[in-house]
Parts: C-alpha cells; sequence; structure tokens
C-alpha cells in the first residue's frame, strides 16, 4: 500500500512512517524540514497546496499527523496549521482520488475540563475544548469527519499522551523540571491518566489505516495505552527511568490554579514564546482524571498496545542511561 | 368589559423523562353526557396482552407514570389519563360543581369506552387514584386483569382519623388557601421526597397548576374526601372498599413506607382487603413511590410479565386462600418438623435442658410445662395463627420458651438484629405487620418509643405506673396463669410461618426473610447431621441464636455468663466454666467472640484448661473466620475440631469446612468454604446471566443454594424476592465464587464488589489475600472504578501495625497514593492489573462482624479521589 504520512519529523510520525515501511509499505512523508523518515521526503508546508498535492499524489492512504502542538503563541498560528492544513489535505485527497484518510486528532478535542472517567470518545467541539490547540484541532477534526463519502473514507485517531525515547514534548519537559527540582505533584496527585507509549500508538495508527474504510470511517475513536494510573505515579516512574530526582514539591491544587492563570495572562501579555512552566490547562490536565473506555477501538481496530508501560519504561530508562541518543 | 377566552395550555415540550409522542388530547363524554377534552398519555402499542389503565391522585398528573411508560413490556398498551381538571385536561366551568369520586370513576369507564379498550385491563394507582382505579375495576370485572396500587387509601382504619396532612388541607379555611389561591399543595407533594427530587421535574409535577383557575379541583379533590359520615361521598367510598374483597384477581401494592400521609396502617388495611397482594416496600420511599423509586416500574412490567409467564403467575385471591401446602420432593416427615416435639416427649424429665453458667438451669419438664403454659395463654390472649409478633427479648431461658409457645401457637415470631441499630430494627419492625410485641427491660420502652403497634406483652411483671404509662397488656407469668386455665391452641402445620428474621445489613439493607416450619425443621436435620451431633453432644451457645436450637435438637446446653449479644466480653475463663456447666462436648460461638477467648487464654486455669480440653467440636458462625484465629484456637481447645460453616440468613448452614480441610486446600482464588453439606446442593450462574448454572468446577458465578432449609421468601419484598429466586427453586446469595475440582466452594467476594474490566471480571477476594501476604499489608480492600465493564482495580490497604480504630461503616478513610515501593509491592503479588495503590486510615467494617468489609463505600472514596474530584 502506498501511504502518506504528514508530520514525520515528530517522534509518533516518525515511528508511525518507521513502523509502515517495516511491513512493506510504500511511505512517503510530507514536512517542512528533513526528518529521517523512511521512503520518499515531500519538503513543504502542510498549508501549502501544491506542496500538498505533490504529496497525496498516488496514495492508497493519508495518514495526518502535521499539526502545531504547543500551549503558547497566537491562536492565527494554531488555525493555519491544523484547521487549513487539514482543510488543504482533505481537498488534496478529494482531488487526487486518494480514497482513505486517517484523521490523527486528540482526546482534548472534547475535554470541556472536567474529568473524563472511563469514557467511550465522544464528539469534539470547538465550543467548549480548553486552549487553542484542543480547539484548532477539534475544529479540523470535524472537518476531515464532515468530508467521510463514499469516495473518501475518513477515520479520526486521538492517541493520548504519547511518550517514549526521545519525546521532546511531555517526557523531555518533565525531565528537565523535575531534574531542576521543579516538578510540581499538584494536590492529591491522585488523579488516574492514562497515556499511550509511542510504540503502542503508532501500531493503532498502522491498524487505523486498514481499518479505515472497510471497517470503520465517519468517527472518532481515542487510542490509549489502557492502564490509567495516578499521576503522582507516572511521575515518579518517569523521575525514575530518566534517573532524575522523585518528585517533592507538594502544590495545593488552588494554588496551581493561581500560578497557571497568572503565567496565562503574563505570557499572553508578554507574548513570550517559550514554555511557561504551568498553565491553567495543565493544572485541570493534572488534576482531573483521564482515561477511556477502549473497548470499541481495540473492536474496531483490531489492535491491542503490545507494549505498555512496564516495557515502555524500561525502554526510557535504557535510552537515558545511553545518554539521549537520537531516535 | 369583553372575557377574551385564554387558550389552554398544552403540555411543554422539555419535561425530563416524558416522551411527546405518548401526548394525545382526545374528546369524550363525561359521565353525564357532557363533551370533555381529555390529555391522557398513551404509548398506542397494539394490546396483545393487554391494556395498562393507569391513574395519578392529587395533585399529580399523568406525568407520574412516564416510567411505566418507558419501561413499558411487548405486547402491552399503557394508557394514562389526566382527570378532569387535572393536568392538561378540561377544567371545570366556574359554575359547575366539583366532581366527586362516583363521578370520576364513571368518568373513567366512559373514556375507557371511547378509547375502545375492551380487552384485558390492569388497573394501576396512585393516591386518589387508586381508589378511583379500583372503583373502575369493579366496575369492569369482566375485563380486569390485575390490580396495582401504589401509596393511596380506600377506607379510614377503625380508630384511624385519616391521614393528618390530608386533614389539615382538608379544613374549610385552610383548604382554598393551601390548594387553590397557592401552589402550597401542589408543591407539597413533590417537596416529600429525601433525597429531593430534581428541580425540573418538582416543576413538571406543577407545569400544569400555574394559576388559581387551573388549581381549582386540586382543592375539590381535597373535599371530596369522605371524613365524616355524613359526606356525599362517603357511602360510594366505604360500598367500594368493602367491595374489594370481590376482586378474584392478583394484585401487587407498591409502597413507600416513609410516606407522611398513607402510613403503614393503610398498607395493612389494604393488604387485608387484598390478601391475595404481592407486595414491595422500596425502602427509604416516600409517599410519590414512582419517583422515589423509579425501579417500581421495572416492578410493574416485571409483574406483567409474569402474569402471562406460566409457572410464574401472581397468586388470586383464591389460590392464596387454597390449601397451602405446596408440594415438594422433600417431604418433611410429618413427625420430626414439629420443634416442641421433644420437649413433650421430656416432661417429665427433671435434667437440665438449659444453663446459665454460674446462675440457674431449667429443666426439660419445667421448660416444657412452661411452653404449654404460655402457648395457652398467648391463644387466650388473642395470639392467633398466623399472626407477627416482634421480640425485644435478650437472650435467655424466657426467649426460649417465648419462642417455642408461640410456635406452639402458631404465631411468627419478628426478630431483628440489634447491630441494626435502633433506626434500623424501628424501620424493620414497623414495615412487619406485628399484632403483638413480647419485650423484657430496655425492650419495653423501645418498643414504645419505635411506636411499635399491637399489644405489649413484658416478659417480668412490671409496676402499675410503667404498665399504664407503656401500655403494657400482660407479663408472661400473668399469661402462663391464664394458660393455665384455657384450653390448649391447635397446632400450626409445616407449611405455616414460624418466623421472620431480619439480616444483619451487613451485606446491604436490612431484609426480613421468612421461614416456615418446615424451614426450620429442616435447618435443625442438617445441624445435626452436619456435626454428627448425638444424645451426648450437651453444648454451649456462645452465638445467641444457637441457644434456641437446644430444645428443638433434644441437647441440653448452655450459655456463657455474659450478655450473649455483647460477644466480645466473652473470655476463656467464662468460656470453659460454661463448658464445665453441662459437661459441653461442643461449642458454638462466632468470631467475635472466639477473638477474645484467644486473647484472654493465659487467665484459664488447669481446671479450666481441662474443660474445655473435653470439648470435640467447635463451630464458628455469623462471620467469616480467619485461619490465623482458628489455629490459634488450636491451643485453647486443643481436642476439638474446628469447624465454619459458610451461609446466610436466608439458608444456613450451605458448606462446612474444618481448619485440616482449609489447610488441605491451600493457596487459591478466594476463601475455601468446603463441600456442600449433605442435603444442600450449590451452583454457579455465569456473571454475564448467559447459560445455565454449573454444577462443577470451571465457572466463576453467583452462587446459587437450593435445599429444604433454605428461606421461603422476603417479606414484603416481592421485587427482591423475585430477582433472588431465578431459576426457579434456588436462592441467588449474592455471593461470587467457584467449584474446585474436589468439590470445594470458594467465595471470592459479593457480587456487587466484582470489577469489570474490559479484560473480563476480577473478583476480589483473592486480590486481597494475595496483598495482605504482604508484611507491610494489614488489611487490603479491591474495588473497581469506572464504569461497569471497562473498570480497573484500585487495591486500598491498611498497613500493619496501623492503630485499630473502632469499626464504622462510614466517614472518611483518610485515602492517599501510596508510595511508589508500596505500589510496586503490590502490584507484583496481585496476580491481577492494578491501576492504583492506596492507603487508607482504615476500612470500613460492619458493626455487627467487624469483619465485612463494605468495599462498596471503599469504591466510592476511592473514585472520588481518582476521578480528581
Amino acid at each position: 500500500m502506498r501511504v502518506l504520512v504528514t508530520g514525520a519529523s515528530g517522534l509518533l510520525g516518525r515511528t508511525t512512517a518507521r513502523a509502515l515501511a517495516a511491513r512493506g509499505d510504500e511511505v512517503t512523508t510530507l514536512q517542512r524540514r528533513p526528518s529521517g523518515a523512511p521512503g520518499r521526503e515531500v519538503l513543504g508546508d502542510v498549508a501549502d497546496p501544491e506542496a500538498v498535492a505533490r504529496a497525496v499524489a498516488g496514495q492508497d492512504a493519508v495518514l495526518h499527523l502535521a499539526a502545531k502542538v504547543d500551549v503558547v503563541g497566537p491562536e492565527a498560528d494554531y488555525v493555519r496549521a491544523n484547521v487549513e492544513g487539514t482543510r488543504v489535505v482533505v481537498e488534496a485527497c478529494r482531488r487526487a482520488g486518494a480514497p482513505r484518510l486517517v484523521q490523527v486528532s486528540s482526546p482534548s478535542v472534547a475535554h470541556a475540563g472536567h474529568s473524563l472517567v472511563g469514557v467511550p470518545a465522544a464528539p469534539a467541539d470547538p465550543a467548549t475544548a480548553r486552549g487553542h490547540y484542543a480547539r484548532t484541532k477539534a475544529a479540523s477534526e470535524l472537518l476531515a469527519l464532515a468530508a467521510d463519502s463514499p469516495e473518501l473514507a475518513v477515520l479520526a485517531v486521538r492517541p493520548h499522551l504519547v511518550w517514549g525515547p526521545g519525546d521532546t514534548q511531555l517526557v523531555a519537559r518533565l525531565v528537565t523540571r523535575a531534574r531542576a527540582g521543579r516538578l510540581p505533584v499538584l494536590g492529591t496527585g491522585a488523579a488516574l491518566i492514562d497515556t499511550t507509549y509511542v510504540d503502542d500508538a503508532a501500531t493503532a495508527l498502522v491498524a487505523a489505516v486498514d481499518a479505515c474504510g472497510p471497517r470503520a470511517h465517519g468517527t472518532a475513536l481515542v487510542v490509549s495505552g489502557g492502564e490509567p494510573r495516578p499521576v503522582a505515579d507516572v511521575f515518579a516512574r518517569l523521575c525514575r527511568a530518566a534517573g532524575a530526582p522523585q518528585p517533592r514539591l507538594r502544590l495545593p491544587v488552588a494554588a496551581g490554579r493561581v500560578a497557571g492563570a497568572a503565567c496565562d495572562g503574563w505570557w499572553s501579555l508578554t507574548g513570550r514564546t517559550d514554555t511557561p512552566p504551568l498553565t491553567r490547562f495543565l493544572v485541570e490536565q493534572l488534576t482531573t482524571a483521564h482515561w477511556f473506555d477502549q473497548r470499541r477501538t481495540r473492536e474496531v481496530l483490531d489492535w491491542r498496545p503490545s507494549v505498555g508501560l512496564d516495557a515502555g519504561f524500561e525502554a526510557l530508562a535504557r535510552w537515558y542511561t545511553a545518554g539521549e541518543p537520537p531516535v | 368589559m369583553s372575557t377574551a377566552v385564554q387558550p389552554e395550555p398544552t403540555v411543554p415540550t422539555d419535561l425530563p423523562g416524558l416522551d411527546l409522542a405518548w401526548s394525545r388530547v382526545v374528546t369524550a363524554a363525561d359521565s353525564e353526557g357532557v363533551e370533555r377534552t381529555w390529555h391522557l398519555l398513551d404509548n398506542g402499542a397494539e394490546p396483545v396482552h393487554g391494556t395498562v389503565l393507569c391513574v395519578h391522585g392529587n395533585p399529580t398528573w399523568s406525568y407520574l407514570w412516564r416510567h411505566v411508560l418507558a419501561h413499558a413490556p411487548d405486547g402491552w398498551r399503557v394508557v394514562a389519563p389526566d382527570q378532569l381538571g387535572m393536568g392538561y385536561s378540561e377544567r371545570l366551568r366556574d359554575d359547575e360543581p366539583a366532581r366527586t369520586v362516583a363521578q370520576r370513576v364513571a368518568d373513567l369507564g366512559a373514556l375507557t369506552d371511547a378509547l375502545g379498550i375492551d380487552g384485558p385491563v390492569v388497573t394501576v394507582g396512585h393516591d386518589w387514584g387508586g381508589m378511583i382505579s379500583l372503583g373502575w375495576a369493579l366496575e369492569h370485572q369482566d375485563q380486569l386483569r390485575a390490580v396495582v396500587v401504589g401509596n393511596t387509601a380506600v377506607a379510614q382504619p377503625q380508630g384511624d382519623f385519616g391521614p393528618p396532612l390530608i386533614r389539615l388541607a382538608h379544613l374549610p379555611g385552610v383548604r382554598p388557601l393551601g390548594c387553590e389561591l397557592t401552589p402550597i399543595f401542589v408543591r407539597a407533594t413533590t417537596a416529600l421526597s429525601r433525597p429531593a427530587l430534581p428541580r425540573e421535574v418538582r416543576d413538571a409535577f406543577a407545569a400544569p397548576y400555574a394559576d388559581r383557575r387551573r388549581r381549582r379541583s386540586v382543592g375539590d379533590f381535597v373535599a371530596d374526601i369522605p371524613f365524616s359520615p355524613g359526606h356525599p361521598s362517603h357511602d360510594v367510598v366505604y360500598s367500594y372498599a368493602e367491595r374489594l374483597q370481590q376482586l378474584e384477581v392478583p394484585a401487587l401494592l407498591l409502597w413507600g413506607p416513609r410516606d407522611p400521609v398513607f402510613g403503614e396502617v393503610y398498607l395493612r388495611d389494604l393488604q387485608e382487603r387484598l390478601p391475595q397482594a404481592q407486595v414491595h416496600r422500596f425502602e427509604g420511599a416516600s409517599h410519590l413511590v414512582t419517583e422515589d423509586a423509579p425501579e417500581s416500574a421495572e416492578a410493574v412490567a416485571a409483574w406483567l410479565r409474569d402474569l402471562d409467564t406460566p409457572g410464574a403467575e401472581p397468586p388470586t385471591r383464591s389460590s392464596t386462600r387454597g390449601p397451602k401446602h405446596r408440594a415438594t420432593e422433600h417431604a418433611v416427615d410429618p413427625g420430626a418438623w414439629t420443634p416442641w416435639a421433644e420437649l413433650e416427649a421430656r416432661a417429665d424429665d427433671p435434667s437440665p435442658v438449659l444453663t446459665v453458667a454460674g446462675h440457674d438451669s431449667v429443666s426439660w419438664g419445667a421448660l416444657a410445662r412452661r411452653v404449654a403454659e404460655l402457648a395457652a395463654g398467648f391463644a387466650a390472649a388473642g395470639v392467633r395463627r398466623g399472626d407477627r409478633v416482634g421480640l425485644l427479648v435478650e437472650p435467655s431461658s424466657d426467649l426460649v420458651s417465648v419462642v417455642y409457645a408461640l410456635w406452639r401457637a402458631g404465631a411468627v415470631v419478628v426478630v431483628v438484629d440489634k447491630g441494626l441499630g435502633l433506626a434500623g430494627m424501628r424501620r424493620a419492625l414497623r414495615g412487619s405487620r406485628l399484632q403483638h410485641v413480647v419485650a423484657g427491660g430496655p425492650g419495653l420502652a423501645a418498643a414504645r418509643a419505635m411506636g411499635l403497634p399491637g399489644t405489649l406483652v413484658s416478659v417480668r411483671p412490671v409496676s402499675p405506673l410503667t404498665r399504664r404509662a407503656l401500655r403494657v397488656a400482660h407479663d408472661l407469668d400473668g399469661l402462663a396463669a391464664l394458660g393455665r386455665r384455657s384450653p390448649a391452641p391447635a397446632a400450626p402445620g409445616p407449611e405455616d410461618d414460624c418466623a421472620v428474621l431480619f439480616t444483619s445489613g451487613a451485606t446491604g439493607p436490612a431484609k426480613g426473610v421468612v421461614y416456615r416450619h418446615r424451614h426450620f425443621a429442616a435447618q435443625v436435620a442438617l445441624v445435626r447431621r452436619t456435626y454428627d451431633l448425638g444424645p451426648d453432644d450437651r453444648f454451649v451457645a456462645a452465638f445467641a441464636p444457637f441457644a434456641l436450637l437446644g430444645p428443638a435438637l433434644g441437647l441440653a446446653s448452655a450459655v456463657p455468663d455474659v450478655d450473649v449479644t455483647a460477644p466480645d466480653r466473652l473470655t476463656a475463663p467464662l468460656l470453659a466454666d460454661a463448658v464445665a456447666s453441662v459437661d459441653a462436648r461442643v461449642v458454638f460461638a462466632s468470631p467475635a467472640a472466639l477473638r477474645r477467648v484467644v486473647a484472654t487464654r493465659d487467665e484459664l486455669t488447669d481446671a479450666q484448661r481441662a474443660s474445655l480440653g473435653s470439648v470435640r467440636l467447635l463451630m464458628s458462625a455469623g462471620a467469616p473466620v480467619p485461619v490465623a484465629l482458628l489455629r490459634a484456637l488450636r491451643d485453647v481447645l486443643p481436642a476439638a475440631s474446628l469447624h465454619t460453616p459458610y451461609g446466610m440468613t436466608e439458608a444456613l448452614p450451605v458448606t462446612d469446612v474444618s481448619l485440616e480441610q482449609i489447610e488441605a486446600a491451600g493457596e487459591g482464588d478466594g476463601v475455601c468454604v468446603g463441600r456442600p453439606v449433605d442435603g444442600v446442593e450449590v451452583a454457579l450462574a455465569p456473571l454475564d446471566g448467559s447459560g445455565e448454572p454449573a454444577t462443577g468446577p470451571g465457572t466463576t458465578g453467583e452462587i446459587l443454594v437450593r435445599g429444604d432449609h433454605v428461606r421461603d421468601r422476603y417479606d414484603a419484598r416481592w421485587l427482591t424476592q423475585r430477582a433472588a429466586s431465578r431459576p426457579e427453586g434456588w436462592h441467588r446469595t449474592g455471593d461470587v465464587g467457584h467449584l474446585d475440582d474436589a468439590g470445594r466452594l470458594w467465595v471470592e467476594g459479593r457480587r456487587g464488589h466484582v470489577v469489570t474490566t474490559a479484560d473480563g471480571v476480577v473478583t476480589p477476594v483473592g486480590v486481597e489475600q494475595r496483598v495482605e501476604s504482604l508484611d507491610e499489608v494489614g488489611s487490603a480492600a479491591a474495588v473497581g472504578v469506572g464504569p461497569a465493564g471497562t473498570q480497573v482495580l484500585a487495591v486500598v490497604v491498611v498497613l500493619a501495625g496501623a492503630t485499630a480504630t473502632k469499626p464504622s461503616p462510614r466517614g472518611p478513610l483518610g485515602l492517599r497514593v501510596a508510595g511508589p515501593d508500596l505500589t510496586s509491592a503490590v502490584r507484583r503479588v496481585a496476580g491481577a492489573s492494578v491501576a492504583a495503590v492506596l492507603t487508607a486510615d482504615r476500612l470500613p467494617l460492619d458493626v455487627r462482624h467487624a469483619s465485612k468489609v463494605d468495599r462498596t463505600e471503599v469504591a466510592r472514596q476511592a473514585s472520588a479521589l481518582l476521578d480528581g474530584r
């Protein structure tokens, strides 16, 4: 099968492209800068119709991961990368007659800030999603699913909190802070949070490419490891794997909210683009449960995580012990 | 001045639970031929089986029946009209007189004619809709299939002045003010529920009664209640009440016991008028039973299905009156079922039957005489066959003689566990239709404090002052004297009820378990056979209920010189003295008592040790017994075989196991409780409801029990009874377990405590046992968090050496996320995927046995923490 992966410079995109290539698929990738991903590489912006059309031409399936993932920066940047980018990809699929589009989304598109306890994937809602990233991802998922038709099967997949060796987002930031002794445990640290080890997320996306169309389309599935753990437990194991000191800082939730709000205000006021130590969104994420009912996902994708938490943390520990080599 | 005709409002579109597709408006002539516009809910189903006609009361409307419509079984049309002047039906003209009960019954008949309802009908009524629906039933007996009634009254029981709240609303000055000028009455009706009904639901009930004109019939209804014989509706209402005895059809009574308007007396009145009625009391529900207990609609649906299910049909009046005997495979030997047979046979035996160690003893002959005199005395004082008698008597020889005398007189003893607390005992006893109460000491005042009905009998003579103050009718000595002058009463038969035993409530709300005489006889025979009790097996009853078994078993017994209801006061020396007092060979005790016996074993003298050395059998019952406790008892009772049966109030014993057998079984998933005792069958119903119950190894499921001693039924809990008796003939225990290759039963936890993960079920007990094997863990509870079917497992541990706190089922447990080391240790041994390990200061234990962990409460608190709320 010929498969285009957009956004293969990120950890998940790269891992997925390798998994597709490893099983014999003919892989094309699209990103702004050379990524070292396997197969043919098309360099370009996902919001550039010409570059995207070049990449989509002749593909049997498109796996659309490219997105702006962050907590700071002006909304317009998110709209361009996430909403416009998806619009361009959908349009290119239509014109080129590509039959399958797997839209990689995020559980945050349906998260209004409350606890999510063993729930299935709810409809994306840009009105209630929190922050620029989640709002624009919600809009782009709706846009992609609206294009689902007999000619173009669209399946939205929402991997939850992907992590693994080489992750510059979640893991690296937490570890940096832990090493500086600035990783706080908010409140009780008890909220159950499910995560997805990167190799498991990648096999789920490969499975989604196969399932898209014949088994499922026009719908969204949350993908996660199915092993929810208390936040404090996850932090402790992460620090242990990274050789960082255990988090000692305890911050009451109310103090966290105030600090998060203060950071939000300051960063927005000053236009800073580095990552603030705390945001309201992050406080919410770390103090409310979010884990999901995986039964439908596993049935539809005919997939189960094969690595899981324990082996994942071991792999992470090996990677840190080896001095964080490029992955 | 022109008067614009205001359009009548229509049903709002956004009432919770109401499907507007059910809402219809029809025009039909009323009983006087005047065209009326009726609003009704109608599910429009083809009435293959029949039509359910639901009639609301005052001041509600058909909205009351939305759950019944939503749960209607296939083949049943459900029609729920708003009465004229009520809900969204036509209002009466200002110059029209109020409609009377007789008119309303006739109006309803005119409406059902207009709707073409000519097939079988089940009427359902609530409040004054109960009266009207029964009126319709009496006028349409040719098509009447069955009747269902919620909290209502058809007559004022003798000596009752009517519901006080309604009487207040009935007063001439109050009625227009409370019912019409203001929406007080409309609002008050939906404000009785605890916890409160959702605001949207309360608003929905009030929606049709927005202004005075629309509330007019609310006041009319109250005015039409005939509190005095001169009232225009008095004769009609009383003739309906009298004519209820014509109703042959099945009846179902759904009752909210917390109703301040229609209390217990009205339920009892209905039960007497409709003796065939099956009753379900929804504990905690108030007047609006359909709102407080939405499961009542499921009860109606289940009952409707039973009506047309061969073998499951509810009883009719004649089937209830007919011979009670039910043919059973294991017929009771007619000579062996009478618990007093041994007493009568030994009426001249001067040897002791019952001894209180260190005090007096009663001989067989004396007890036989006392029982005979009291039986005759009770009968002469008005205790009739089938009467219910509440017992508030401390365990004593008086209790034994009262119970046997009441049985001999054909009465049914109602026994509650003190562990329920005063409020729980009150709820249980007041809901048991008592005709009499026998009480001793503090029980006398408690009986009055609880407001128990019926005549009160004191165990001991009381002063004239107390007699008057507490309205004590008799004392036992007086009854015995009366009995000496009176004939012996007719004896009951094996099919007569003998006891209502209230479960301890340790594993759920207390329910009354009804035994017939043949069940008690079967239980006595099982105990005798299981423990091979011979004529020399005199025993010590350190667990109160067993003191009652002696006379029926034909064995002498002793009770230790302590309050046996406070088992933790028993010490090793007191047990030894009790053993010595009758030269006992057998000891029955509870785990709580035995813990203290082990703790005080060093206080034993050599002579006391020697006495205990002659005990051949110890049986510990009432709660699970830890193996460590049984091992420690080897030292105290060196010659005794240490046994613990598995069973429950509904069926005891089910299995039995000795310490040696437990040790031979080794480790496994759950607690090994041994093989079913001879004459008892055990099966396992798969937890997903699929397939037949298994009687061999390989299935983990709900434990089912069948045997001659298994309870007859639950009292006034028709829905519970139905759910606990599937398949027919079995008792569902609510416990989950499996059978092993050697035929041993392993109990893995309560059905409600099973964790259902996406990968299958996890039962708690095995996980807990493995976690408790860790040195640093004192006790553990394994619970599920999240929605059923995709739950994850949380293990809550109390660290070893944690300061013991008083057992309490309530209050915060002090849950925290465990540290990384404990977490990994627990995960390593748990044998199942553990999402979270939490530590607690304590686990919630039942007060009665201090051994049953309320995992539901643990799960609730763990979920709150792990959800991040």
